[in-house]
């Protein structure tokens, strides 16, 4: 059952992004703009999640690796990360992504809540999943992927 | 001119508030029924009303009284609003407007009574009245031409008002702060592009282009000032409401204030002018309040009936300083100290250490009010302390100094602004952070030899040595756990001498880079949980560094709790035994001698003394000083020279003190405290001069203490003399110990004679008595050994109890053993232990041979006693 035409609004427009194997999307008007691997500062003592700042055109910009939010391995060293910019109620914050893929659109029709099953982690920080031709689109939520508890 | 800038901000702020009244009496008679907008009306007329009172503008003044009035009827639900009073306001509102013109040309109101209008206010305000007076409605539709025939008749021609060109309400805006914020981070971000440009046309050798970038350069440093400027107010914004203040509460406390203000058109950042006012306008409350004597009680002590308080502001190396000070009775220090006693916010020990200006910055802690009741005006105990955290907030200090009886100072110190900073760039392993400028102390950099020399480790804490202190030291990659792990020890060390609140630590990094102005931006709620970044920057090649909290860093290295706490204990190696093997000397500066020293451990307090504190009792120079008459000895006397301070200056004093006994040493400038290996170069046969030493790399003369006192003949020694003639002798072979160590000693109060080697000691014990022997163990020709073994074998000299003082080389392996056959052990440095043990040995000495001077000392009482309680 492809999912199609009628059900689309704007509302189900999500920016798409690969971490491993996992297929994740952001509703687009959360999604400020995409980057290439940019030079980062890191900041001593912050928690691992917390790669480094980046300077976004003079705005400073806390970059966080995604891989480490969501508890994947780590990346491999000549693997550049890409940067997923977000709007975030006190600016912008960057998501270290594997890989960018299209801004596509879903129907309201293929929407499934989170199941049960997911690993702990990610089940926190997804809060939907839309069930698209042969793969899911995990619906990230990033109010929750940006709250960060400091260790320290 | 302070009343033509009030003059000024009124027309400004009525002109814009009458506009909006304008407005909103239109939309009250269209919902006559809101409160909000209601309130909002009257709140402007009762506004202008009282600033017209203030500013002695009658005519407006009246007008809005009666306007006042009605709108007040109507609020209270008296009467109903009804067009024709709609109208009535807004013809008043037109009067006012017309004044207002009048005044910003004239200065002052045009002179018409506008009695018509007056009276049918007056009417209205009469509830019943207006309601049925057709003529009010008959005015109603034509106010603007009202206004118009007002202004005609009064002779204020259109055209006058023209040819002023440029009026107040003309030439300023109003802008929204929003809005010069976002100016500020534009500018800041269009100085980073700068900076990143000019770095990248440097590269190119392109002229044009350098030319082009030179002139970009120059425009963004303009248009940053310039910006900069539109949020700079002066400081006169927030004194004009304080005169008004002053004379309110003058008042109300009976009493007869005059405010003096100096540097009002001093500028400052909008968001510190709005920081600074509340604890100004408190701070001005507590000197009318507390600082400033009522009429009576100045006649009393001799001043002036009437107070002064003034106002100062100026510019000074990138800071904005506002001093506020008073002539009235200054702070009470001991009650102050009496009330941070019981309130438990200090120590007894603590207290007792206290300068008196430290005594009186005790007001600044949260909780502290000295008031003894509390007044309406000030004094909850909510005061200072508010004051010194807002003025901390903005990245300020503030300081009081005071002179009992005299008055009170505060001075308080503020950046210029807040949003572009200059800081200090340091890099350690390849990481680049910035330190603000305004916590750097200074920078030292310490190579190869050095920097293992001056680096003590006490444990696992790191201390420098700087000038005699011992700065604990904390090394930023550890801090940042940046650490690599690899070990080596660097052969160059860059110390970053920093300032955390009242204490100061150095910082260890890899490079001190230069320093430049940052724009300095927020980090991320990411970040909150990390206290050692204030924020971030973006430097001229475009990447982000982060700028370093010095408090953060200091709490997270335990640099400050350090030397407080376990750091003085005995049972660790404390730092201060560290210093025992050299001598801490206080250099400072009296008449033709640039470069004097005296041991520190002889000296009690340091002491700054206004002139005008100094007194004569029996022709010599004293002041009162804690609860005592201290004699004062002008040093460049004695020395046969004149004082070179200048007489503006307070008197910097050098306080030795012997239990009671107190003196002070009046110097021209106390320039250091160091510590040092000394070694006497050349003897001196100057009187009051020991020698000269090398101190610090530089000749320096030690000060013959005991001479210079003796010689002041301030009867410090003949009080000392008659109750104790205890005999020592003291054989040491190094003349500048020896010397000291007789300083010390006669000090205390004891007959001193010097020998040089053991022969000598033993000759000079055959000559004369002597009660006491101390000597060095490392005493040439066989040394203390020998004049204990020689003694011994005299059947005179056997009973004379022989200390034995540690040698000058293995000062520290003083372990508190008494060598066989000596009676004590003497710490060479340990003034204080020295005196105790003699007195010990000499209170037994006492109860075996009835001397003259112990027969003395039993009729006075016991002198020991009552001394050890000190």
């Amino acid at each position: 059952m492809a999912p199609h035409e009628n059900a689309v609004d704007l509302n189900r427009q999500f920016a798409t992004f690969f971490m491993k194997d996992l297929f994740f999307g952001i509703e687009v008007q959360k999604v400020q703009e995409v980057l290439r691997a940019q030079e980062m500062t890191r900041v001593p003592l912050a928690p691992g999640v917390l790669r480094g700042l980046i300077n976004l055109r003079g705005q400073i910009v806390a970059a966080i690796d995604m891989r480490e939010r969501l508890a994947l391995p780590k990346r491999s060293s000549e693997q550049e990360p890409m940067n997923m910019i977000v709007r975030a109620e006190d600016g912008a914050v960057s998501l270290l992504v594997d890989e960018i893929g299209d801004v596509i659109h879903v129907s309201a029709s293929s929407y499934e809540p989170v199941p049960e099953t997911m690993a702990g982690n990610l089940k926190q920080l997804v809060s939907g999943v839309y069930k698209l031709d042969g793969r899911l689109l995990l619906v990230l939520d990033t109010e929750r992927t940006l709250q960060l508890q400091h260790a320290h | 001119m302070e009343d033509n800038d009030l003059t000024n901000e009124f027309l400004i702020e009525s002109t814009e508030n009458l506009g909006r009244l304008d407005q909103e009496m239109v939309q009250l008679e269209q919902r006559p029924k809101d409160a909000t907008l209601l309130a909002s009306i009257f709140r402007i007329i009762h506004t202008l009303k009282g600033t017209c009172g203030f500013l002695g503008f009658s005519t407006i003044e009246g007008i809005t009284h009666h306007a006042e009035t009605i709108l007040g009827q109507i609020r209270t639900g008296e009467r109903d609003l009804t067009p024709a009073l709609v109208s009535l306001v807004l013809e008043s509102v037109d009067a006012v407007k017309a004044e207002l013109g009048a005044i910003e040309s004239t200065q002052k109101e045009s002179g018409l009574q506008y009695a018509d209008l007056v009276h049918r206010l007056e009417d209205a305000a009469i509830i019943g009245g207006v309601e049925e007076a057709p003529v009010v409605a008959v005015s109603a539709p034509e106010p603007e031409a009202v206004s118009e025939k007002q202004a005609a008749a009064k002779g204020l021609e259109p055209e006058a008002t023209a040819a002023k060109g440029s009026s107040v309400t003309d030439s300023t805006i109003r802008v929204d702060v929003g809005l010069l914020d976002k100016l500020m981070n534009l500018v800041g971000e269009l100085v980073l592009a700068r900076n990143q440009v000019l770095q990248f046309t440097s590269r190119l050798e392109d002229a044009s282009l350098n030319a082009t970038s030179q002139r970009l350069n120059l425009i963004t440093s303009e248009l940053q000032e310039g910006v900069m400027k539109t949020r700079m107010q002066p400081i006169g914004v927030v004194w004009n409401k304080l005169p008004r203040v002053v004379r309110d509460l003058s008042a109300v406390c009976g009493k007869h204030i005059n405010l003096e203000m100096d540097g009002a058109e001093t500028e400052l950042d909008k968001t510190i002018i709005e920081a600074i006012k509340d604890p100004l306008t408190h701070i001005v409350r507590n000197a009318c309040d507390h600082g400033i004597e009522g009429s009576e009680a100045r006649i009393q002590a001799g001043k002036a009936p009437a107070g002064r308080l003034m106002l100062r502001a100026f510019h000074e190396g990138g800071n904005v300083n506002i001093e506020i000070a008073d002539d009235g009775n200054g702070v009470d220090t001991q009650r102050v100290r009496a009330k941070a006693l019981q309130l438990g916010l200090i120590r007894e020990d603590q207290a007792e250490r206290m300068s008196e200006r430290e005594l009186a910055n005790l007001v600044f802690l949260p909780g502290f009010s000295t008031a003894k009741e509390v007044t309406s005006i000030s004094g909850r105990g909510v005061g200072m302390d508010v004051v010194k955290t807002n003025i901390e907030k903005i990245g300020g200090t503030v300081d009081l100094v005071s002179r009992r009886g005299a008055g009170t100072t505060i001075r308080i110190k503020i950046p210029l602004t807040l949003a572009i900073i200059p800081g200090l760039v340091v890099s350690v392993k390849q990481e680049r952070f910035v330190i603000p400028q305004t916590s750097l102390l200074e920078l030292v950099r310490l190579e190869g030899e050095e920097s293992r020399r001056q680096i003590e480790w006490v444990g696992e804490a790191p201390l420098y040595r700087r000038r005699g202190n011992l700065l604990p030291l904390a090394f930023l990659d550890r801090v940042l756990h940046l650490d690599d792990g690899s070990g080596v020890a660097p052969d160059v060390l860059n110390i970053v001498i920093l300032q955390a609140e009242d204490r100061q630590f150095g910082l260890v990094v890899d490079r001190v880079n230069d320093t430049q102005e940052i724009v300095v931006k927020p980090l991320g709620k990411q970040m909150k949980g990390l206290n050692c970044y204030a924020g971030a920057t973006i430097m001229g090649d475009g990447h982000v560094a982060l700028i370093l909290d010095v408090m953060g860093i200091a709490q997270r290295s335990g640099v400050l709790a350090e030397g407080r706490g376990s750091g003085r204990n005995d049972d660790k190696a404390a730092p201060d035994t560290l210093l025992e093997s050299r001598n801490s000397m206080l250099l400072f500066r009296a008449g033709e001698f640039d470069r004097l020293a005296v041991p520190l451990s002889l000296v009690a307090r340091l002491e700054e003394i206004p002139r005008d504190r100094l007194e004569h009792a029996a022709g010599r120079p004293v002041v009162q000083y804690r609860g005592q008459l201290l004699p004062l000895v002008g040093l460049a006397d004695q020395l046969g020279g004149y004082s070179q301070q200048n007489n503006d200056l307070p008197v910097q004093v050098i306080v030795f003190a012997d239990g009671e006994n107190r003196i002070g040493m009046m110097v021209d400038e106390i320039v250091d405290i160091v510590e040092d290996d000394i070694v006497i170069r050349r003897a001196s046969n100057r009187s009051g001069i020991l020698g000269s030493a090398v101190i610090g790399n530089q000749v320096t003369d030690v000060l013959d203490l005991q001479t210079v006192i003796r010689s002041a003949d301030t009867g410090w020694f003949e009080k000392a003399q008659d109750e104790r003639l205890l005999r020592i002798l003291v054989a040491e072979e190094a003349a500048f110990a020896r010397s000291l160590l007789r300083s010390s000693l006669e000090m205390g109060g004891y007959a001193v004679s010097e020998a040089r080697d053991a022969d000598e000691a033993l000759a000079k014990l055959a000559a004369n008595r002597f009660d006491l022997v101390i000597a060095a163990l490392d005493l040439p020709n066989e040394g203390a050994a020998k004049i204990l073994d020689a003694t011994r074998r005299q059947p005179e000299l056997s009973r004379i109890p022989i200390l034995a003082m540690e040698s000058m080389r293995h000062a520290d392996t003083g372990s508190g053993l008494i060598p066989d056959g000596f009676s004590a052990a003497l710490s060479r440095f340990d003034r204080e232990g020295m005196l105790r043990s003699i007195e010990k040995l000499a209170k037994a000495i006492d109860t075996e041979e009835v001397s003259v001077a112990a027969f003395n000392r039993n009729a006075h009482g016991d002198p020991y006693h009552s001394r050890k309680e000190n």
